[in-house]
């Protein structure tokens, strides 16, 4: 029989004004196995913790029941208290009488009753707690960044900064992501290439980073502190220590016609390539499916010429299998694609192209080596017309309903830099609002207006159409209040961006949570904004949601504290609340194991003692109690009642059930 | 012929993550809803086992609710789906055993739905006191 005290809180007048104290704790303390009843007006105070240990010394209590606020108030505050008193903390129990009923009751009767009740409940719930311990598992100091963009680097560098190992797993050939691509980034209109190719080479050079380009995670096993992945290394038949990245081969290779998919398509490449001149690492890649050595076995060029001898026909996908300890989602992001928007003649007209294409159009390392020609006739466009939110703040099924954030800022860049260039073009921006939230962001908007008199529209384009050479842009002024259409040269689609094909199968691999655009979720959206809801997992860059370059930047560094927070341990505590299996009772049939959503449910064959000093072997369950997270659906699933969930056992919940209906 | 107030007698299963925290919110904000309702806090909806829920009723209950976070939000990512699949074999048995299946009821109440939580709970506290006492299922054993 347990010795249970009950300490009732009068919380000022926040319990007590509407809950009689000294008859809830006068008739919970008739209850059984109640050695000691008291009320106090502030539990929690210092006072409050020594009167409550100071009875658990003098009455040698077994276990302890505060009726106060929530428990996820000061359950702990509470628990730590009965543990300096050599109390297992796990044999306090709360009754809610605060946020459940005092502050919603009026009638001091019936909320004194409910009060009662609750204390009953929590009464009937410490009969049957069981001292628990908090176990510790150590910790791998290795973290994986997955994903080799700005976010991916920027949180490698800092986490390597701070004195751990981390790799970065990046599936095509070069770290740099999407800002590779761009020409040049607002509001302070540097060059892509130049802030970000130094942060390449640097994540290249330091010594705790390895990079793993051209690499896929493919599987993830563990928890917290102890992950382990299983690491896809994409043959791409050149060897990477011998490569020099020379570039000759890309030049000889008689295979011309591959669409660059660095240039969106707008040029071609190479069966032998490498991205672009600045690539991390530099090292060539072969395209299996436009190689004619690798197709037919009848070429062979490139190992003829390569002077290292580092081309390989016969590279096969190589599987590697690293540990660590956190792992960060850096999985960025795509823009949709602008076929589903018929209207604009994406698919039809050359001549209307997206903002990542005329990013590359107007890029010095781009197809017309930053010239601005249009893609039919390269000849030099005069008027432009950029349509925004193509895709975004879109409430068909085509589209998404959120605000991209970066287009409104990428375009007034566009029609900034093309009439700072080509004086004699005539810029025009169809919009829905301009939303420039952001340092400098609003500044450099009117100036496109004002200083470089782009002329902004506010109405959406109805219909794209060829007219002779040029293309006729219908569309609504809004403002105006009147139909009215533009002959342009060149139209030019702010698409909306999506997060990458492969970030809900990696959020699968990691149980971490998406939302219904499959953007990560966050722990929390305003308190914990880089940690996922999964203990171990991180979010860095436009996986989480829509950010422009500063943004992504600074949640990267912030997501890189947070892993630093988990490297620094030696060991984590682990919830003690887990599930555990009776094994007398387990008969092996794996419905535990298919529920569970950590993979904590392992199954092995153990001997046991039979009848007749026989020796029978049974398959039974066994949980992992480092990655139980403790949510209890195998104890439901499980049909023999094997299963059991530490601290919230089936019996409690019953014992809580029976005293609330009594 | 009793003539008393009816006051009906209601179990709420909270989940930890979002439900519970959502009546806090209700009780932060002093939204009020009936006192019948005693709220019972489980880490995740999952954790109910149907066999709390006949318990309830066995015992005297008059309607139980369980309340978890929205499907997709579940912070053990998949445990609300479970949830809803076997309260649908529940429901379905309840039928079966002449029980209302108005007396069993889920819902998803995030943290931040206080007001939610406030008034599902008012609503379901009506729909089961115009059903009744349970007599059903109740085990008159029990009353001893």
């Amino acid at each position: 029989m347990q010795r249970i005290g009950v300490f009732v809180c009068h919380c000022g007048t926040n319990i007590a004004g509407t809950v009689d104290v000294k008859a809830v704790a006068e008739a919970l303390g008739r209850e059984a196995g109640v050695v000691f009843s008291t009320d106090y007006q502030y539990m929690c105070s210092e006072s409050g913790q020594q009167l409550m240990r100071g009875a658990i010394r003098e009455h040698k209590l077994t276990g302890v029941v505060v009726c106060s606020c929530s428990p996820r108030m000061h359950e702990n505050t509470f628990r730590k208290a009965a543990e300096l008193e050599g109390l297992n903390p796990y044999m306090v129990e709360i009754a809610n009488i605060r946020e459940h009923v005092s502050w919603i009751h009026k009638d001091m009767k019936e909320a004194t009753e409910k009060a009662i009740i609750l204390g009953r409940a929590a009464i009937a719930k410490v009969h049957l707690n069981q001292p628990l311990q908090a176990g510790e598992s150590p910790v791998t100091k290795r973290a994986l960044v997955i994903g080799g963009g700005i976010a991916g680097i920027q949180t490698a560098l800092d986490i390597a900064e701070a004195g751990f190992e981390v790799d970065i797993v990046e599936k095509s050939p070069t770290i740099g992501g999407k800002m590779a691509q761009l020409d040049k980034t607002f509001p302070t209109l540097d060059c892509a290439a130049c802030i970000l190719t130094p942060k390449m080479v640097d994540a290249a050079q330091h010594e705790k980073i390895k990079i793993f380009s051209f690499s896929e995670v493919e599987a993830v096993q563990g928890y917290v502190g102890n992950f382990r992945a299983k690491i896809r290394r994409k043959a791409r038949f050149v060897d990477e220590d011998k490569c020099t990245g020379c570039g000759l081969c890309t030049e000889k290779c008689p295979q011309k016609k591959v669409p660059n998919e660095f240039n969106m398509g707008l040029d071609n490449r190479r069966a032998i390539y490498i991205p672009f001149a600045q690539a991390v690492p530099k090292v060539a890649t072969i395209d299996p499916n436009y190689c004619t050595m690798l197709k037919s076995g009848k070429c062979g060029l490139c190992a003829k010429i390569c002077g290292t001898g580092a081309i390989d026909y016969k590279q096969q996908d190589q599987i590697i299998e690293r540990e660590y300890g956190a792992i960060v989602a850096a999985t960025g992001f795509n823009p949709i694609d602008a076929k589903a928007y018929n209207e604009y003649g994406y698919a039809t007209y050359p001549d209307v192209v997206t903002s990542l294409e005329l990013e590359r159009l107007m890029n010095a390392a781009g197809p017309t080596n930053g010239t601005l020609l249009r893609p039919s006739d390269n000849e030099h466009p005069h008027k432009i017309v950029f349509v925004q939110c193509v895709g975004s703040r879109c409430e068909e099924e085509r589209g998404k309903q959120y605000c991209s954030k970066i287009c409104c800022m990428y375009t007034a860049k566009h029609a900034m830099l093309i009439r700072e260039k080509y004086p004699d073009t005539e810029v025009y921006v169809f919009y829905i609002d301009v939303r420039t939230p952001g340092k400098n962001f609003d500044e450099f908007y009117r100036r496109a207006v004002e200083q470089y008199g782009v002329h902004y529209i506010k109405g959406m384009v109805g219909k794209v159409t060829q007219n002779g050479k040029q293309l006729r842009v219908q569309a609504s002024d809004l403002l105006a209040g009147e139909q009215m259409h533009i002959d342009a040269d060149l139209v030019v689609l702010a698409t909306a961006i999506e997060p990458d094909k492969s970030a809900r199968s990696i959020a699968t691999m990691l149980t971490a949570s998406m939302d219904t655009n499959d953007f990560f979720t966050e722990a929390h959206p305003k308190l914990r904004p880089v940690e996922s809801p999964t203990a171990g997992i991180f979010l860095s860059g436009v996986c989480q949601g829509p950010k422009d370059i500063p943004e992504t930047v600074s949640q990267a560094s912030a997501c890189a504290a947070k892993v630093i927070g988990v490297l620094a341990k030696d060991k984590l505590t682990c919830n003690p609340c887990v599930a555990s299996s009776d094994e007398m009772l387990c008969n092996g049939c794996s419905s535990c194991e298919k529920v569970c959503p950590y993979g904590a449910i392992s199954y092995s064959d153990k001997e046991f003692r039979g009848p007749n000093r026989t020796t029978l072997i049974r398959r039974v369950a066994s949980v992992n109690p480092a990655v139980c997270q403790g949510c209890g659906a195998c104890t439901v699933a499980c049909p023999s009642g094997a299963m059991d969930l530490k601290g919230f056992t089936n019996k409690q919940i019953m014992a809580e059930v029976d005293a609330i209906c009594k | 012929m009793q003539v008393t107030e009816y006051k009906p007698k209601i179990v709420a299963f909270c989940c930890n993550w979002c439900s519970y925290a959502g009546a806090d919110g209700a009780g932060s904000a002093r939204l009020g809803y009936p006192e019948d309702v005693k709220i019972i806090r489980v880490p995740c909806s999952c954790r109910v086992n149907p066999m709390f829920i006949l318990r309830a009723f066995q015992r005297g209950a008059d309607g139980v609710i369980i309340a978890g976070c929205h499907p997709g939000d579940c912070h053990y990512t998949s445990g609300n789906y479970f949830t809803r699949r076997r309260m649908a074999l529940l429901f379905s048995m309840l039928e079966y055993l002449g029980v209302e299946k108005e007396r069993v009821r889920v819902e998803w109440i995030s943290a931040a739905e206080g007001a939610k939580f406030s008034k599902t709970m008012t609503e379901f506290t009506a729909t089961v006191a115009a059903l009744g006492e349970n007599k059903r299922l109740e085990d008159l054993r029990c009353k001893q």
